[in-house]
């Protein structure tokens, strides 16, 4: 037989997991966050190729303020999606990209929105115009009750945008097809755009925003009325419109926000707490909140 | 964030999911430490008996990885984990990889301890195996407490013991060479202490993956290869 080493052997702990599970920290309940101790957006809000710059917007419903000093800017050809519980302000700061919140009855928005330097909010700017320049795509699809190819027609033709017959088709072939629904609907371009499946209807709502050439699209939640075939076909879309066109999509999908976008903005009652690259934003996020809200904890 | 938490989901199920994914990595984590304590143990002691049986748990070790790995799957497909969430269950599918690497190094110590009793003779070599053994059962022991609080900075301080056992074991080698040059009779015996101790640095390499992966965890930065 073998010869014993005679000296102490180590100590043998019989029970180590078991204390490991009693030195195991049980974290007390809540996130222990307060939104009113955030002060400064964290992360990367912004950009040296800033298309869309805003500083310190302030939005009010009346009394009632919505958005809270926010700063970010949104670069060219960039997805930005922009997240966060519902009523954070994320769709209120959407639309005043475009104005639409100025059809809302005691609406008010304060600060600097500006596109290539350009002042949204100066009296004298055509609204109509900019809302050329500046496309959105609704949660719901809405097509014109019209057909197909006036559904796309439409803004280019009150914009000017067509002088002759062949231009217009033109611009509505080369939309469709940019909004990949062409080959799709190239046969029944004279058939109504509603009796159209519902991500075809999205997608035909898309190629009406982009038959203007706008330099920024809009998107507000735009698959949440589909299912997810339709929802992979606009996600792949967003990512070949962004070659040529600025994003700001606004989703309650997270999966969707980490897919699509560039950088990611969480909106949290109000205030932009946080802007970071997307891989960072779900992978390691900055702030607390953020980490609460993608981790799916808020309460 | 230095504050881990895996609980407060909206999804009570989610925090058992993750809780359990961790209390079984604990688990075996402990089992492995056993095994490695017992091999240590039994070829100082020429225990036979007792490297049989880290030989025989080295198959439940390899069952609680296929197992863990599995709920780990079950819950990125069912849960899409996020930030932390996902850090962790990425931690834990590459943690229990290494637990398990550790578990078959402790069997094939076992198995050269069983070699070395049934060959007896002298017990050069052993105050070697010991030396390194203590200091590697260690660093396993203070990388699965550094799992357990998750504690980046006890993880760090432990990555830096796996240096010293990397120089123990460049001494260990020359010594053995050493014993070999002296009574060339000794050398398959020899090789034996070559191989355990060369496991025992394995080790210590897999205990200081361990600890990259908990600051990973914890800090959400790849410190690997640094």
């Amino acid at each position: 037989m073998g010869v014993k080493d005679t000296t102490a052997v180590p100590v043998i702990n019989k029970k180590a997991s078991i204390n490991r599970q009693t030195i195991a920290p049980k974290i007390a309940s809540g996130h222990g966050l307060d939104v009113d101790d955030h002060k400064v957006t964290v992360g990367q809000s912004f950009s040296q190729n800033a298309k869309m710059t805003m500083r310190n917007v302030n939005v009010f419903y009346g009394d009632k303020q919505a958005i809270y000093d926010v700063n970010i800017d949104i670069a060219k050809n960039e997805v930005m999606a922009m997240i966060g519980p519902s009523g954070c302000g994320k769709s209120t700061f959407l639309r005043t990209l475009n104005r639409m919140n100025d059809t809302v009855e005691g609406c008010r928005v304060e600060g600097d929105i500006l596109m290539d330097g350009e002042n949204l909010y100066a009296p004298k700017l055509d609204v109509v115009e900019l809302r050329a320049r500046v496309g959105m795509v609704f949660q719901k699809p809405n097509p014109f009750p019209k057909s197909i190819y006036d559904n796309v027609a439409y803004g280019p033709k009150i914009h000017g945008l067509a002088d002759t017959r062949v231009d217009l088709d033109e611009i509505v072939e080369s939309s469709l097809r940019k909004a990949s629904l062409w080959e799709e609907v190239k046969e029944r371009l004279h058939q109504p755009g509603t009796g159209l499946s519902g991500g075809q209807q999205q997608r035909l709502c898309i190629a009406r925003a982009i038959a203007v050439s706008p330099e920024i699209i809009l998107m507000d939640e735009p698959c949440s009325a589909l299912d997810p075939i339709a929802t992979a076909k606009i996600e792949e879309l967003i990512e070949e419109l962004s070659q040529n066109f600025t994003i700001a999509i606004v989703t309650h999908s997270m999966q969707q926000a980490a897919r699509v976008s560039h950088r990611t903005a969480y909106f949290h009652l109000g205030k932009l707490i946080e802007v970071n690259p997307t891989e960072q934003v779900f992978t390691m996020p900055e702030h607390p909140l953020t980490e609460a809200y993608i981790t799916g904890r808020f309460g | 964030m230095t504050k881990m938490s895996f609980e407060n989901h909206i999804m009570k199920q989610f925090d058992e999911e993750l809780e359990e994914i961790r209390t079984r990595l604990m688990e075996m984590g402990g089992k492995v430490e056993q095994q490695l304590q017992n091999a240590v143990l039994a070829i100082g002691q020429a225990d036979s008996k007792l490297a049989e049986e880290v030989i025989v748990e080295e198959r439940h070790v390899d069952a609680m990885e296929v197992d863990i790995d599995e709920a780990c799957i079950l819950i990125i497909a069912r849960r899409q984990p996020a930030a932390s969430d996902l850090r962790l269950v990425m931690m834990v599918t590459k943690a229990v990889n290494d637990l398990e690497r550790i578990g078959d190094e402790a069997k094939k110590i076992a198995n050269h301890a069983i070699l070395l009793a049934e060959g007896g003779g002298s017990i050069k070599g052993y105050p070697e195996i010991r030396h390194i053994g203590t200091s590697v059962i260690k660093m396993l022991a203070n990388a699965l407490d550094a799992f357990a609080r998750f504690d980046a900075e006890a993880a760090i301080r432990t990555i830096e013991e796996d240096k010293q056992i990397d120089l123990d074991y460049k001494t260990a080698l020359r010594e053995v060479v050493t014993y070999m040059m002296e009574d060339p009779r000794s050398i398959s015996r020899a090789i034996n202490i070559l191989w355990v101790v060369r496991s025992l640095e394995r080790i210590g390499d897999h205990a200081k993956n361990l600890c990259e992966q908990i600051v990973f965890v914890v800090k959400g930065k790849d410190i690997r290869h640094q």
